[in-house]
């Protein structure tokens, strides 16, 4: 099979017109794993133990379980579960399906932004006689999210690059659109070339902004440690 | 005589095995200055983090304007205190922290004013004109934006103490707030103090390793030892005329 330059502009329109698909479905799950990841883990640090368990095996169960078969549990067995079950179009499960699994690893980076905040700072919010819900929006998180922000943003690279995962069970992403070029003309290498290099396009400089906006980072809590460790600073 | 506004009835406090207070009672009178020195590990820090509703006595009452600290009433018996009752109690009790504990991610200014606004609800301007009041009068003025990591030891040090004082405690607890201070900063710290006790008004317990500066301020000192207060008196009773052999050689290790 030869490379033909007419079949690749050809096939580029209908593959482009997938795009709006595949970035909406990442945005949509990324914001939806980016909640949720908070719902897990303020379960965790429920003090009751019985439920933190629970929280912590779902967690596992959902990070060592394929994202696939998690996509087609939800796509094709959940509308035949009694009483809870029912039929999602494939886009919602799609989100679903990938929000949930990534809002693990979410979950994660965000307890890790916690337990990085010194245990002084809820002290001297409880010595200020802070509610609970001012303790965590105007003290705790504030301090905790920032440092997870590269983190955060490598997560959505990543997902952004399952998304195409979704096609299996029929949205019409980039994929999709590749296969059905494909399947209709029989030419498979230009249209998956130009997902490719979709994808490129758009994970490669996010994947640049992300290491520069951790550098950045990385020096200004550098210098916060560096000052604060000495006890005598400095005044700048 | 005045009615205490503190008092510790038979407080014990354990960390898993270990019997950190065997048997505290304490009275604190309103515009008391009390000092509490003693060897390291001696449950001095506990005592004041007990009161600020940091850690939980294992038995005994804390009594605070006449309301237990660490029980309440609840359908006629005393019941563990909820956050609930935390939060009602804890208002008149101000703290400053050995590592000072500013909030990092706002200006000194913000460190100050947040507290009133959000705790309670204070009008933002007259926050903020109190704050830059507080701040002006521990010599930190011309520093309102600056952050905390701009700022020196004792400088944070101060801010915290403004940050303390805009709540207006009736009671003020200071946690071995010079410890982590270089020598060269520790004066302009104890000054600050010095000048918030001849206001008067305040209550203030003082954890300190500062012996001269326990004599100059302070009402009452205690003496600390093996969980239990093994001398109390006025400071120069305590720490000029002691007979405890004890209380001696701790003395003597910080004179020499």
């Amino acid at each position: 099979m030869n490379w033909s330059w007419e079949t690749f502009f050809d096939a580029l329109p209908l593959v482009a017109s997938g795009l709006g698909i595949t970035i909406g479905l990442t945005i949509a799950s990324y914001l939806f794993a980016l909640i949720f990841g908070f719902v897990w883990v303020f379960l965790r640090r429920i003090p009751f133990k019985p439920i933190s368990w629970t929280v912590t095996w779902i967690m596992e169960f959902i990070r060592s379980t394929p994202p696939l078969v998690q996509l087609f549990f939800i796509y094709f067995a959940w509308p035949v579960v009694p009483y809870v079950g029912m039929t999602l179009d494939p886009f919602t499960s799609a989100v679903l399906g990938l929000g949930l699994h990534f809002s693990t690893y979410i979950g994660e980076v965000y307890r890790s932004g916690i337990e990085g905040v010194d245990k002084g700072q809820w002290e001297a919010s409880t010595a200020l006689n802070y509610s609970l819900y001012d303790k965590w929006t105007k003290i705790i998180l504030p301090q905790a999210v920032p440092p997870t922000i590269p983190m955060l943003g490598n997560y959505l690279i990543i997902l952004f690059k399952e998304v195409p995962l979704a096609s299996t069970i029929g949205v019409v992403g980039i994929l999709h659109m590749a296969q059905s070029y494909g399947s209709q003309y029989w030419a498979y290498l230009e249209p998956l070339t130009i997902v490719g290099i979709l994808f490129l396009i758009l994970s490669y400089p996010s994947a640049i902004l992300i290491s520069k906006l951790e550098k950045r980072m990385n020096r200004r809590f550098d210098k916060k440690a560096a000052l604060s460790s000495t006890q005598k600073g400095t005044v700048v | 005589m005045t009615e205490p506004i503190v008092e510790f009835k038979d407080i014990h406090k354990s960390f898993g095995d270990v019997k950190v207070l065997k048997g505290i009672d304490l009275n604190i009178k309103p515009a008391e200055k009390i000092a509490v020195i003693g060897p390291s590990g001696s449950g001095k820090t506990t005592i004041i983090r007990m009161l600020m509703t940091l850690e939980v006595p294992t038995s005994g009452d804390i009594i605070v304007d006449g309301v237990n600290l660490w029980k309440m009433e609840k359908n006629g018996k005393m019941v563990k205190a909820n956050e609930k009752h935390l939060r009602e109690v804890r208002g008149d009790i101000g703290m400053v922290f050995q590592h000072f504990n500013l909030f990092p991610h706002m200006t000194i200014l913000e460190n100050c004013m947040t507290a009133p606004i959000h705790v309670k609800k204070e009008d933002k301007e007259e926050a903020r004109e109190r704050s830059i009041q507080m701040l002006e009068k521990v010599g930190l003025g011309d520093k309102l934006d600056n952050y905390p990591n701009q700022l020196s030891g004792g400088q944070k040090q101060r801010v915290a103490m403004a940050r303390a004082l805009v709540m207006r405690p009736k009671i003020m607890l200071f946690d071995e707030v010079t410890s982590a201070l270089d020598p060269e900063l520790v004066g302009e710290v104890l000054e600050v103090i010095r000048d918030i006790a001849k206001e008067g008004e305040m209550a203030m317990v003082l954890v300190t390793h500062e012996m001269d500066f326990a004599l100059d301020v302070a009402d009452k000192v205690l003496f600390l030892d093996e969980g239990v207060i093994a001398e109390e008196g006025t400071a120069s009773e305590v720490i000029e005329h002691s007979k405890n052999e004890r209380l001696q050689s701790f003395l003597h290790r910080f004179r020499s």
